[in-house]
């Protein structure tokens, strides 16, 4: 384009108005109502007076009509008589050469299955006893294999006129799914229908020494490839997943402290089960190992009433891939307010219905887990559903929970179709939320997506501002991801990270059953917010120290203390657990050699490996509260321990299995059985059989 | 992320309303937009963009996959907008009897047009294959791409943007002579 139009160009655009959102909704309403009225219409055209269905007599009529000739009626009337002549008994003989074998119609029906073998000028020298008696038998099996398969009696006759075209293509082509075939196409198709003719005949044609290879004959024919391959192709994956490069080893006299926020998401784990369950290894980037981990209910050490909601517990143990290290195991066990005072809650459902929703193990798991959820509210509890497919709409406007029905309904009603626009659907639902504020109860958005955030804010950035901003105001926002294919993950957790929410992926109804009916006091209700970790390494004790895990949540030394600066909630009832694999000082997995000219004589000023400070923040409080306490020596480790510390070295086969050694599946299948505990939902025995297949799928 | 315009299209000619419904939803501004240019007026332009929603289910069946979506669409834009100005001039040849309340009423019309920005005027002044071929090659379409829209050759759609210039640099000459 050149300058004079660059400039009309920019006047073009400045001119051009946007359309009235109005008529555009009206205009698109009419083109789906006018293509739904299509839909099944496309029949021939009616018969009118005009064009009315051509009958015999019709036709005679028409003709009688036309013909005005003497000469033409003539000539009609004697063919007509000619016929009739010929179809009396005597009429037949006229024609018949005396020669000519009689042939019955019982010797014709007989010859019925394979006529061109029995009549056809064969000029291959093969016998034709042989396909006769053998090639039927097997045919009709091979036959089933594919639509484009030409029968193989009509192999033997490729070379006689035209190649053999199967009937069925054009009924292929004529698939409203497919696109047209063009000429191009069909002479392909027709010469690799050919090709396949010639083979097949040179098979038959070195048969006759061995006559039993006949019936194999068939076999050879390889099936072209069916139109679906050609054009249906699968639908790429476009999922995207957040994670850093695993957390390094840290050599403690250089950096003796690790800061982090704590993360009681579960996304990760969901996700490598689907991908195991569908038979493939989980790509490295979905596994957060933090989040595998803290999947678990844990049976830790519940806090006392009055203390701190939660309550900090130490272990160090050896580690199990490497006796020359320890791991520090930190657990932090939220307590279970009463159930019964718990405030009302106010629930605004986001949930995305755009068209890429609509697959069974989206919108309609959706709807099947939303009203298992139902159940456990409160006549108290409010609900109300807000869509966004292209323009976000209000479902339902708040309604208490008592009423089941209308909230039912109103889920049923949901249906797929049209682009996302997220951010939309995100303003209208907090200002819903908004709306239905009152003071002492807790607002939250439900966001349901399969990560689809087509228009508007798709950058994770700005949807975190957003979400941060309204963090402030108090409503809180959690995140289910459902179905596989097209999540983004790293959007939901940018989105649940900011809003001080959980994301979680729901896969199965099961996983339904366990985020939104047995935890779902703890998806809900906050007990300590922000909440963050930070450990100080004795460099006298420790040389090395490695967290695993908790990437996508480290944060700075000097963030532990600023307040302004946020991190995890810890919910109801919640277990969070970060684990550290530290190297003593002289033992002889230490990984780095002591600097020459450092000072690496450390002073023995303690026996302690480590000390442990904790920050939170009461629901709504701004000024954070401090929990510290020292880690001290090696410990025996109790099942709930070594049950995470399996799951850690699941995590890191099937991450980045570096550090592991020669330690693999089979030891950490036999280190999580023997540590299942009591396990009552059967989580830990999911596990295993998860851990069960990755090995069998590594190999 | 994105389903590519071409298998949504593919899937709504085989009766997929999901697939239509987000076609025509990612495409409407822009086909809103194009017909703007095409019409230079905005509620010519509604009108011109209802009318393509409406035939435009019936259209999808002789979508060809080869074609990119966006230029099929422009395609019917094109021809719609034929369409809609030939039933223009059989309304206005039988309407050219009416009395004075019309005449008024086309004076009135025209007045408005007066005070159409001098971008809108001019369009208006050229042809409308070239008034059609500007708008195409102004929405980013390269030569080729225009050519494939119009049904013409690429060097004819290089001829009608330079005559286009000339015509519009006179235009402006004339105008700054006044």
């Amino acid at each position: 384009m050149t300058d004079d139009l660059n400039d009309l160009k920019a006047m073009m655009d400045k001119a051009t108005p946007q359309p009235d959102a109005a008529r555009r909704a009206e205009n698109i309403a009419l083109a789906q109502k006018s293509f739904a009225d299509l839909q099944g219409s496309r029949d021939a055209a009616r018969p009118t007076a005009v064009t009315g269905p051509k009958g015999l007599w019709t036709g005679v009529k028409t003709m009688l009509n036309t013909i005005t000739t003497k000469g033409g009626l003539t000539t009609t009337t004697a063919l007509v008589a000619c016929g009739f002549l010929f179809l009396t008994p005597q009429g037949q003989d006229i024609l018949r050469p005396p020669s000519a074998p009689q042939i019955t119609m019982t010797e014709f029906d007989n010859a019925i299955p394979q006529p061109q073998i029995e009549t056809g000028p064969l000029t291959d020298d093969f016998s034709e006893d042989a396909i006769i008696q053998d090639a039927p038998a097997d045919a009709g099996a091979e036959l089933i294999l594919g639509p484009m398969e030409a029968p193989e009696q009509e192999l033997s006759f490729a070379d006689r006129s035209r190649p053999a075209v199967p009937k069925e293509l054009p009924q292929v082509t004529n698939e409203a799914l497919m696109p047209q075939m063009e000429d191009a196409d069909i002479d392909e198709a027709m010469r690799q229908q050919q090709t396949r003719a010639v083979q097949g005949r040179q098979s038959l044609n070195a048969a006759p020494a061995a006559p039993s290879e006949i019936t194999a004959a068939p076999r050879i024919v390889v099936p072209a490839p069916s139109v679906d391959d050609v054009t249906i192709m699968p639908a790429p994956n476009t999922e995207t997943f957040a994670n850093d490069d695993p957390n390094p080893l840290k050599i403690t006299a250089e950096e003796p402290v690790s800061t982090f926020s704590i993360d009681v998401d579960t996304p990760a784990y969901a996700v490598v089960r689907s991908s195991l369950s569908r038979g493939q290894l989980p790509p490295a980037q979905a596994v957060r190992i933090e989040e595998l981990v803290n999947y678990f209910p844990y049976d830790y050490p519940t806090p006392d009433a009055g203390e701190a909601p939660f309550r900090p517990t130490v272990t160090t143990f050896q580690t199990p891939w490497n006796a020359d290290t320890q791991l520090v195991h930190i657990a932090l066990q939220g307590q279970m307010p009463e159930v019964a005072a718990r405030p009302p809650l106010n629930l605004v459902f986001l949930i995305d219905t755009s068209g890429s929703m609509d697959d069974p193990t989206k919108l309609p798991l959706l709807k099947q887990s939303f009203r298992l959820m139902l159940d456990q509210l409160r006549p108290e509890d409010q609900v109300a559903i807000v869509e966004y497919a292209g323009s976000a709409g209000q479902v339902l406007v708040p309604t208490s929970a008592s009423e089941r029905t209308t909230i039912l309904q109103a889920i049923q009603s949901l249906g797929a179709g049209g682009s996302t626009n997220g951010q939309g659907g995100l303003e209208q639902a907090y200002s819903v939320a908004e709306a239905m504020r009152e003071d002492g109860e807790v607002n939250r958005v439900i966001l349901a997506t399969d990560g689809d955030f087509n228009v508007g804010l798709s950058n994770p950035d700005a949807l975190k501002d957003f979400i941060a901003d309204k963090r402030e105001t108090g409503t809180y926002l959690s995140v289910l991801g459902f179905g596989r294919g097209n999540l983004d993950d790293a959007t939901m957790q940018a989105l649940a990270q900011n809003g001080n929410g959980t994301a979680a992926y729901i896969d199965t109804l099961s996983e339904a059953q366990k985020v939104l009916v047995d935890q779902l006091s703890g998806a809900l209700f906050p007990i300590a917010g922000d909440v963050k970790v930070q450990v100080e390494f004795n460099p006298a004790q420790v040389a090395e120290y490695r967290l695993i895990g908790y990437e996508t949540r480290a944060l700075n030394r000097e963030d532990f203390n600023n307040d302004t600066v946020d991190a995890g909630e810890l919910g109801a009832g919640h277990a969070v657990t970060a684990i550290y694999e530290v190297t003593p000082v002289g033992s002889p997995a230490q990984l780095s050699d002591p600097l020459r000219y450092g000072a690496n004589t450390v002073a023995e000023t303690s026996d302690e490996l480590g000390f442990l400070k904790l920050r939170y923040k009461e629901p709504g409080e701004a000024v954070s509260q401090l929990i510290e306490t020292p880690i001290t020596g090696s410990s025996v480790p109790g099942t709930e321990a070594n049950f995470a510390a399996a799951i850690a070295g699941f995590g890191q086969l099937l991450r980045d299995d570096r550090f592991l050694g020669n330690w693999g599946y089979d030891d950490a299948i036999a280190l999580a059985n023997a540590n299942r505990g009591e396990d009552s939902f059967g989580y830990r025995t999911e596990a295993v059989q998860l851990m069960r297949l990755a090995q069998s799928l590594s190999r | 992320m994105m389903t590519s315009d071409e298998d949504l299209a593919t899937a709504a000619a085989a009766g997929d309303g999901a697939a239509f419904a987000s076609l025509l939803d990612r495409h409407y501004d822009r086909l809103f937009a194009f017909c703007f240019r095409i019409t230079g007026s905005r509620s010519e332009a509604e009108d011109l963009t209802q009318d393509i929603c409406a035939a435009l289910p019936a259209k999808l069946a002789s979508y060809q996959r080869r074609a990119k979506v966006t230029t099929w669409l422009y395609r019917v834009a094109v021809n719609a907008a034929h369409d809609r100005r030939r039933k223009r001039a059989t309304y206005a040849k039988a309407t050219a009897g009416w009395g004075d309340w019309e005449v008024n009423r086309t004076a009135a019309h025209a007045d408005t047009s007066q005070k159409l920005d001098w971008l809108t005027a001019a369009m208006r002044q050229l042809s409308t294959d070239l008034r059609n071929t500007l708008a195409l090659v102004l929405d980013d379409m390269t030569h080729a791409q225009a050519a494939e829209v119009m049904g013409v050759s690429e060097g004819t759609i290089s001829w009608r943007i330079s005559e286009a210039k000339k015509a519009l640099r006179a235009l402006k000459e004339q105008e700054d002579m006044v």
